[in-house]
């Protein structure tokens, strides 16, 4: 397990322990955390899974695969610290990790 | 007024499989699908990415599973009603009116929900003040490319419709194309044409800038851009084309009175019927204990669904299960010559 923390874009914030091996992008969706859709269910084919990293933690994360920044510009307001959930799998290096989720995906 | 059986919304795997399964057992349908072609997610997510768990088929890409489908149908004669989005149900004694956006009618006796997870619409622009500009000098799509002639367009994106377009359109147009990063996700080739027309003054290319607001009277008059780095530009724009790619909505059928929890509709396992009778879900958009997003999943759905819409169909005949290698009468729907 590992702690990821959620923060909503209404300043609400969910810290839930997540199995490891599973992505953060499953964690919000299995605990009813708001404001991550997942639409494709986790293929990188939408953007709807949108979040923003803390930036303190960017450098810990995997490596964008190719068509995450493609699949990135089609997200709401993109920025640097940009990410789609479904691509970071929780390991124990991600214990900790904080995620701003979008006022909206669409 | 079309008036036919069933009526089914969606025209990806699910919809064209169970337009099959009511063809073999002797009921008529008709599809409608808000996107120009049929396929669904297949044919608009990863037409060219291989899918490898569809029984008995090893390996084959969305658009050759998409094209099985339509070919396996193709006897039947399913009449498609393409870029048309359902918006209006009625109920009508024992049969249900449907219309869409282009005001096409149906008058059928059950609907098959195979909408996956919406009808397919273009991305549009965070900012505020671009809702009211949209359809005047602000596009998502173009219908019509004369009027770009000798004005100053703005083209947002960095995708394939993006690159087209502010190609196509620098012969004819002042062209300032905006992404918010260096990297495209359009062809190669393409990138390649657009630098070199920025290196020749054709077209003026910003990279890490993003759309930060439009101004004008009636028309758009000038947009800010906003770099990365927070500074911002101002040019002067006639038209603002966005091109985002397309995102999943449900729309109009959420007032349907449908069970609907986290864009899906519950369903009961036995015919997939929803909670008012003779509209029934499959597919991506359905939800019951165990469901599974999956193709072959909603091939199982349709073919059950199929038969659920039987009995509104031919209240007063009775349904006999049959193989289509030995049913004559499948067999003849199907168009089988010996």
């Amino acid at each position: 397990m590992a702690k990821i923390t959620y923060h909503t874009h209404n300043n609400k914030t969910h810290t839930v322990d997540v199995q490891k091996g599973l992505t953060v992008m499953e964690g919000a969706i299995q605990n009813d955390i708001p404001g991550i859709d997942a639409d494709c269910g986790g293929g990188m084919a939408c953007a709807t899974c949108h979040v923003y990293v803390k930036e303190e933690w960017l450098d810990k994360l995997p490596t964008k695969e190719d068509g995450e920044e493609d699949m990135l510009d089609m997200a709401f307001e993109p920025k640097n610290n940009s990410r789609l959930s479904c691509q970071l799998i929780v390991s124990d290096e991600l214990d900790g990790l904080e995620v701003n989720i979008p006022s909206k995906q669409g | 007024m079309n008036k036919t059986d069933v009526l089914i919304i969606g025209a990806g795997p699910t919809g064209l499989f169970c337009a099959h399964q009511l063809g073999i057992i002797g009921l008529s349908c008709e599809i409608v699908d808000n996107l120009d072609k049929a396929g669904g997610q297949c044919i608009e997510l990863y037409p060219d990415k291989p899918i490898y768990d569809i029984p008995a088929v090893p390996e084959c890409t969305g658009k050759e599973l998409t094209n099985n489908l339509l070919s396996q149908i193709k006897p039947l004669n399913v009449k498609f009603h393409l870029n048309e989005r359902v918006e209006e149900l009625k109920k009508v004694e024992d049969r249900w009116h449907v219309k869409t956006s282009g005001g096409v009618e149906f008058d059928v006796a059950a609907i098959v929900i195979a909408g996956g997870v919406g009808s397919f619409e273009p991305r549009k622009f965070s900012v505020k003040e671009c809702e009211k500009f949209e359809g005047s000098s602000l596009f998502y799509s173009i219908k019509d490319k004369s009027i770009f002639k000798d004005k100053t367009i703005s083209i947002f994106g960095g995708g394939d419709s993006a690159l087209d377009w502010a190609i196509e359109l620098s012969n004819m147009s002042k062209i300032n194309l905006i992404h918010r990063r260096d990297g495209f996700s359009g062809a190669e080739s393409s990138v390649q044409k657009v630098k070199e027309l920025n290196h020749h003054g054709k077209l003026n290319l910003f990279t890490k800038y993003q759309l930060d607001s439009v101004s004008g009277n009636k028309q758009i008059e000038t947009v800010k851009i906003k770099h990365d780095e927070g500074e911002i530009k101002e040019i002067k724009s006639d038209y603002v084309l966005g091109f985002f790619g397309l995102i999943m909505q449900l729309g109009p059928i959420l007032d349907w009175g449908l069970n609907i929890d986290k864009k899906t509709v519950h369903v009961n396992t036995e015919n997939f019927e929803t909670n008012v009778s003779g509209i029934f879900a499959i597919g991506d958009i359905c939800s019951y204990p165990g469901k599974l997003k999956l193709i072959l999943s909603g091939f199982h759905e349709g073919a059950l669904a199929a038969r659920g819409c039987f009995k509104y169909a031919k209240p007063d005949e009775k349904l006999r299960f049959e193989f289509t290698t030995t049913s004559k009468a499948a067999q003849e729907r199907l168009g089988v010559k010996k």
